[in-house]
């Protein structure tokens, strides 16, 4: 019997190596040099059969706690929103997911249009002129658009400044990056929970390419955009903003504030935690940069008999045109993903994302209100989205390890990025989290205290 | 096939209708107004479409149906090694202990899942002959970026900054130059000879002691084995350089051969290629890197690692380049191949690349008295043909490509590589069985001899889809990236 995924048989193979003119199939490869052929099998563990291998991976699945069993408080980047039922069947659709990028457009219409309806909903969203088809994640495209301020400046100015108050593993993300160019990249210090906008104005100079801010914030707080707007504007550099999408439901999207761009990840809408990865970064921008956007971008056309339909454009960006000269090496993306996240702007439509972003408001600051009726100081208190920071009084990871005794899957514990946040907690509250869940949640705090 | 346009989802859409459910507040309401200021709070609500649930299923259904995927049929796109994606993988990537975990819950609770990641980890080291793997980066033009970024934190880290140049054969990828270039260094071409292969003598002048690296794919984009592979590394660690493995085709030569017994240093795999992890429409993949010894210390951090029994992630890494992707890589990609590396085990793999490589070469065998064939030698899991032959007719490579289409496969990869006239270049891979590739090669041969016969037939082509070619360079010069409500509607 061959193998379920190996179709070819004894009496295929007999005939296929006759027609090739090979004795054996190893005469095929005779071109490796024996030097460096491999005498021995592969070390890998042994073939399982599919029942076998369901079993297998049950049982790892089983020593993972999954936040659809515990109530979890944890966010900063990765949120538990409900999941329209209608994401999985549409992405499991193969038609969509056994597809590649759709270089021939005849036959990829589907996926085509599907992309640009991606790229539709984020402009309107982000309140930006365009956005491209996707990228890997929201850090990664920050450091996109690091890149592209700097060659958009035609790299004479060199300096990158991003705010304290960015998501610390997307400061660290974009630093890497900017090492490639050997760009300079400056931190801005924060106060109280915001950008220094005053520290800003001082260590702005000709020299900067790009000023990068998050909105709402790393700690869930709201940065003054339109204050940040004027001094990036100083020095003509450009203003990126990092913005869950989610909360651009609710507040004044970073275009309207006159953003250049706006990067984040579309995690939020449809796309399952999956221990972080793959989620979906979105790349929105004003028309002027069009030519400088790194990755896919589908644009609408006709065909012969003036039928619309959609094809990938603005091609002479892109690596496979440009090699060495492209605006990026991106090449594969997060379509699927893209996907995901369209179906569920969808389903929810314009009403629904406002009502969901409401929700997130209303739950947050409702857990909030009762951690200080409990005693608790909220750190860098003000207008929050869904997320705060609340100071635990003990070393969040204790607290963490206690919470998780009761059940709850408590906040993140800030103290793992600076030890002098060791007793800071960055607590999310979705529209997931139940009342009752929540109080649990602070009585189980309060009595740690 | 019925020609007709599909409406956006965007024009389905009517003033007050829903298609999802959330859940009912429960908390005591709080008016946004006096949360946050005017300016913060949203006026133009954002144009999303409003349509019911069976409206939204009817609407992307109708797009998957204007769509081609694996699943619809033979998908021979060079170099991206279009198998089958096994549907038990998707099952598994979906149960809770994998979806629903969150990248900030301790270790503690999630062993399985690091567990899972470790052995993935070291049957890639094994399959590529590297000591360590890590999974953090995307995609495979991520791990290039990322391998060359450990390369330049290796020589910099030996007072070696005049490095600055990274060989990349003419041959290559554009990801490679475009990765050369994003990791701060200046890429060199190298010549491909006469037999398809790096050109030994041009390797030995542009190499130097400004030599950072050499990217190399093996097999290489026109399907052939580099057989003085062995003289390359030579040349290169002579020099003081480093052999970078773009693991684009390793479809080929599992158990065959390994990056790291050819004398690589750092390697790439595309596990959305090779490891079935599907292609989603573009993405989302997977591009684990992994590295010789010596380059360990550069690795991106965290660093996954077993202590005693239990598995925790190591920030203490002073060497590391840094963190390249938040969290820890494309986890739910990784599930999918690890799921499959487990189905195929070592005679599995082993058997993997025999299969394609002989597929491959019957189907060039098949092909060769219609078309010519540039390269004559055993190809591996892909072979190049060329279309200059029907180019003399009139007919182009991208003319077959679209008349593929009619007889209902997806086309080979086209123009790629640039040094090939009118190229096409096929991958069968070894999901196909015979009798596919046989119907496969016959449309092949007919569409030849339409192209001599009726070229019409080819040059009006596609005749059967639901659209015909589309306008590109109107696309290009007045692009339009976005539906926008027509004035008179709003």
């Amino acid at each position: 019997m061959t193998h379920r995924y190996l179709p070819m048989t004894e009496d295929d193979r007999r005939e296929m190596l006759e027609t090739v003119g090979a004795s054996d199939v190893s005469e095929l490869f005779s071109d490796i040099p024996k030097s460096v052929r491999l005498d021995q099998g592969l070390d890998v563990r042994k073939a399982l059969s599919e029942p076998a291998l369901i079993e297998y991976f049950q049982t790892l699945a089983a020593r993972n706690d999954s936040i659809k069993k515990y109530p979890s408080f944890l966010g900063a980047g990765v949120y538990d929103h409900h999941i329209p039922s209608t994401v999985d069947a549409v992405i499991s659709r193969s038609e969509f997911y056994t597809a590649y990028t759709p270089y021939q457009p005849e036959v990829s219409q589907g996926e085509l249009q599907a992309v640009y309806e991606f790229q539709s909903m984020i402009a309107t969203l982000t309140g930006m002129e365009i956005a491209n088809s996707s990228m890997y994640d929201g850090h990664t495209s920050l450091a996109e658009a690091a890149l592209m301020a700097a060659t958009q400046k035609r790299m004479k100015k060199q300096t990158i400044l991003i705010s304290e108050t960015v998501h610390p593993e997307a400061r660290d993300v974009v630093q890497t990056f900017v090492n490639g160019p050997r760009l300079n990249l400056e931190t801005v210090p924060s106060e109280k929970g915001v950008t220094d906008v005053q520290a800003l104005k001082e260590m702005i100079s000709s020299d900067v390419a790009g000023v990068i801010v998050q909105y709402p914030n790393f700690y869930g707080t709201i940065e003054d955009l339109t204050q940040l707007r004027e001094a990036a504007d100083e020095v003509g550099a450009l203003l990126i903003v990092k913005s869950n999408p989610l909360a651009l439901g609710v507040l004044t999207p970073p275009g309207d504030f006159g953003a250049d761009v706006v990067v984040g990840d579309t995690q939020p809408f449809g796309i399952q935690g999956q221990y972080g990865g793959p989620h979906c970064g979105y790349f929105a921008t004003k028309k002027t940069f069009m030519r400088k956007v790194p990755g896919r971008l589908v644009g609408e056309t006709v065909d012969e008999e003036g039928q619309r339909g959609y094809v990938l454009t603005l091609q002479a960006r892109e690596q496979h045109i440009r090699r060495d000269k492209a605006t990026s090496n991106i090449c594969s993306n997060q379509a699927l993903n893209a996907l995901a996240s369209s179906v569920a702007m969808s389903a929810f439509g314009k009403k629904g994302v406002k009502e969901m972003a409401v929700q997130n408001v209303q739950k947050a600051h409702y857990a909030k209100t009762s951690l200080k009726d409990a005693g608790f100081t909220i750190v860098h208190d003000g207008p929050h989205f869904n997320e705060f920071v609340v100071d635990v009084g003990r070393p969040a990871v204790e607290v963490n390890k206690e919470l998780f005794s009761e059940g709850i899957i408590g906040g993140l514990d800030l103290g793992r990025f600076s030890p002098e946040q060791e007793q800071h907690m960055l607590v999310c509250v979705t529209e997931l989290r139940k009342k009752e869940e929540i109080d649990q949640f602070v009585a189980a705090l309060k009595a740690k205290k | 096939m019925k020609r007709e346009e599909q409406r956006l989802i965007f024009e389905l859409s009517r003033p007050g209708r829903s298609g999802g459910s959330l859940p009912e507040n429960d908390v005591p309401e709080i008016n946004v107004n006096e949360l946050f200021s005017s300016d913060y709070i949203r006026k133009d609500e954002p144009e999303l479409p409003e349509v019911s649930e069976l409206q939204l299923i009817r609407h992307y259904t109708a797009l998957s149906n204007r769509n081609f995927g694996v699943d619809s049929g033979f998908y021979p796109l060079g170099s991206c090694t279009m198998k089958y994606n096994p549907k038990v993988n998707e099952g598994i990537a979906r149960m809770a202990g994998f979806a629903h975990i969150h990248p900030y819950q301790p270790e503690s609770q999630v062993q399985g899942a690091l567990q899972m990641m470790y052995e993935l980890q070291d049957s890639l080291a094994a399959i590529t002959g590297m000591n360590t793997v890590t999974l953090q980066s995307a995609a495979g033009a991520q791990g290039e970026w990322t391998g060359l970024m450990i390369i330049r934190a290796f020589h910099e880290a030996n007072g070696d900054h005049q490095r600055t140049k990274v060989i990349v054969p003419d041959s290559a990828h554009g990801t490679n130059p475009a990765s050369a270039s994003v990791a701060g260094f200046d890429p060199v071409t190298v010549k491909t000879d006469e037999r398809g292969l790096v050109d030994l003598e041009h390797l030995r002048e542009v190499t130097g002691p400004d030599t950072a690296a050499l990217m190399l794919t093996n097999p290489n984009t026109l399907g052939l084995f580099e057989e003085d592979i062995v003289e390359m590394a030579e040349i290169i660690h002579d020099a003081g350089g480093k052999l970078y493995y773009d693991g684009a085709n390793s479809n080929a030569i599992m158990g065959k051969t390994s990056p790291g017994d050819m004398g690589f240093d750092v390697v790439h795999l595309n596990l959305h290629k090779t490891f079935t992890g599907p292609h989603g429409g573009g993405g989302p993949g997977s591009g684990p890197v992994g590295v010789k010894e010596e380059l360990v210390p550069y690795l991106p951090k965290p660093l996954l690692v077993k202590d005693g029994e239990d598995y925790t992630w190591n920030y203490d890494r002073p060497e590391a380049i840094g963190r390249i992707k938040p969290f820890y890589g494309n986890f739910g990609i990784n599930v999918r191949a690890y799921a499959y590396i487990r189905t195929m085990g070592p005679t599995g793999l082993h058997q993997v690349s025999e299969n394609a490589v002989l597929n491959a070469n019957y189907l060039m065998k098949r092909l060769e008295p219609y078309y010519d064939i540039p390269y004559q030698q055993y190809c591996k899991h892909e072979f190049v043909l060329s279309a200059k032959r029907q180019k003399k007719l009139g007919v182009r490579a991208l003319d077959i490509a679209k008349r593929l289409l009619d007889y209902g496969y997806h086309p080979p990869t086209i123009y790629f590589p640039l040094n090939v006239e009118e190229c096409m270049m096929i991958e069968p891979t070894e999901t196909e069985s015979k009798e596919t590739l046989d119907e496969f090669a016959d449309a092949m041969i007919a569409i030849a001899k339409e192209a001599e016969e009726e070229p019409d037939q080819v040059l009006e082509a596609p005749h059967e889809t639901v659209i015909s070619r589309l306008d590109e360079t109107q696309a290009a010069r007045k692009p339009i990236l976005r539906y926008e409500k027509a004035k008179e509607e709003q």
